[in-house]
């Protein structure tokens, strides 16, 4: 496909931002995204935004134009994209459609959850109905269930020790470490993880992503319009996104990602490469297992290696092919519908060289981000 | 999800209290929880509705310890992954059973049961769990 450029990115802090709005949230990181890119707001011609469930954690629907609205950029075309936790990666492929199509040619996408205004309870019930509601939320299932029974097949067919779903738990948060922008920046070890609480078993409390604010933005535009505002563009060069069936009792199998599959193909193919070129990762590690899933079922490792990877290092930061630098879901955080964006964020920064402490030496980087228990994935293929 | 309104659960009491799915005619997939066009036929599946056995193995399972509103007070409690043996696998929950007996391959009937009860005054939802078939799996008294 022909390459979409990323001229600007922008973060909040993500974490329990409890004197932060939803939209003061949008506005912070969409001013960054746009002072990055040194445009002005006059230049966007478009706007997109990943939000999973306005309407659940903060009863706010028609979110793309309130945003447009706090924003100051009414009357451009606004659009919300759910799907679930895979909201912001869809927005973001939205976003590169519309500059591909040529109908727009500077794009501002964003994602942007508040998810600390409910109580747990709430907030657990509300991530449920990412899966089959009647059929899987309705029976007593919960999403941490949904990928503990995803662990235990893992488990059960490959081998795959509790100690290696902890070691991804350990190693991003180490990466953590030298995010500013992450939610946590605690080291743990592999003894901690297998001593917190279980939330459903085998998974426990540290194999868990947080429960986070944040909000996460990026500017797009086509090839030829780069230049006019940056002289460090990076490109997207490959979108693929699949869907498989929303409840988990419905695949053939579960130890296996389909949808990651066929995305991470797609994306591939668009963008002329294979999964050996790609030299930095961000995968949707919602919980310790869903890294596992991913870097197998997107050929970074073997099918059934993903375990031992990990824990031979890898992934590592210094290892053959670092994954979640940034410090992933598990402890940057999962804002859910802002994550997706925040995965460009992050390669766009490492492919920038400016990525700090946590720095690879990539030319070509990878994101990847689900909803639900898999029925819909989204990846991306940036390169500098 | 939090509580079904009346028509939304009465819609499906069929599958829900008897385990009535459906069967395709032309290339016999079975389908529970029931589905209204064959996935595999699509336009030319003709589904038929087919009742299940109830009986099946569990494919995998949890114990879910941080409960979802409506469930508080059941937690903890197993739930499983059921592969019937009629080829669906269906989401439920595992009653009567030690979560330490639980197993890959052990074998399951399904039993009629409550699962969630809207408040004091509200409605109760049935429907079905699953339970040991071997006597040694039944949780003693």
């Amino acid at each position: 496909m022909k390459r979409v450029a990323v001229i600007g990115v922008g973060l909040t802090k993500f974490g329990e931002l409890w004197d932060v709005s939803f939209s003061q949230l949008f506005v912070e990181a969409g001013t960054a995204a746009i002072n990055d890119a040194g445009i002005d707001g006059s230049d966007v011609d478009a706007l997109y935004v990943g939000n999973m469930s306005g309407g659940r954690f903060i009863d706010q629907e028609h979110i793309s134009c309130l945003i447009a609205d706090y924003a100051g950029l009414t009357p451009i075309p606004a659009t919300r994209v759910e799907a679930a936790c895979a909201s912001g990666g869809l927005a973001v492929r939205q976003g590169v459609m519309a500059i591909l199509s040529g109908m727009h040619e500077v794009v501002v996408v964003g994602g942007v959850e508040k998810m600390t205004d409910l109580s747990t309870e709430r907030t657990t019930q509300t991530l449920a109905t990412a899966s089959d509601s009647e059929w899987e939320a309705f029976m007593g299932m919960t999403f941490p269930g949904l990928y503990a029974m995803m662990a235990r097949r893992h488990m059960h067919e490959y081998g795959t020790t509790r100690e290696q779903l902890a070691m991804v738990a350990v190693k991003n948060h180490e990466n953590a470490l030298h995010n500013p922008y992450a939610q946590f920046h605690s080291r743990i070890t592999v003894e901690q993880v297998l001593a917190s609480p279980l939330v459903a078993d085998p998974l426990r409390l540290l194999d868990c992503s947080p429960i986070t604010d944040g909000a996460a933005c990026v500017v797009l535009t086509s090839e030829e319009r780069a230049r006019e505002f940056t002289d460090s563009p990076v490109y997207i060069t490959g979108s693929g996104q699949a869907s498989s069936t929303i409840a988990l009792h419905s695949r053939e199998r579960v130890s296996f990602v389909d949808a990651t599959y066929n995305a991470g193909r797609e994306a591939y193919a668009r963008a002329g490469r294979e999964p050996g070129d790609v030299q930095v990762a961000e995968v949707h590690d919602a919980f310790t297992i869903g890294e596992i899933l991913a870097i197998e079922a997107l050929g970074l490792v073997e099918v059934g290696a993903g375990g031992r990877a990990t824990e031979e290092g890898e992934t590592s930061i210094g290892g053959r092919i670092p994954v979640n630098t940034s410090g992933g879901l598990k402890a940057k955080g999962h804002p859910v519908g802002a994550t997706g964006v925040a995965q460009v964020v992050e390669v766009v920064l490492q492919l920038r060289g400016e990525a700090g402490g946590r720095q690879v030496d990539a030319e070509v980087g990878l994101t990847h981000n689900v909803g639900g228990s898999g029925g819909t994935a989204v990846v991306h293929i940036l390169e500098r | 999800m939090g509580m079904m309104s009346v028509p939304r659960f009465w819609r499906n009491t069929k599958a829900r209290y008897l385990m009535v799915g459906r069967r395709c005619r032309r290339c016999g997939q079975v389908y529970f929880p029931p589905r209204n066009l064959c996935r595999r036929c699509r336009r030319r599946g003709e589904l038929e509705e087919v009742r299940l056995s109830g009986r099946g193995e569990v494919y995998s399972f949890t114990v879910i310890r941080t409960p979802p509103v409506g469930f508080e007070r059941s937690a903890p409690y197993v739930m499983a992954l059921v592969k019937l043996e009629e080829g669906p696998m269906v989401t439920a929950q595992l009653a009567d059973v030690e979560p330490e007996r639980v197993r890959i391959g052990m074998r399951v009937r399904s039993v009629f049961r409550k699962i969630q009860e809207d408040g004091e005054a509200g409605l109760i939802y049935y429907g079905f769990k699953f339970v040991p078939v071997d006597e040694d799996d039944v949780q003693g008294e």
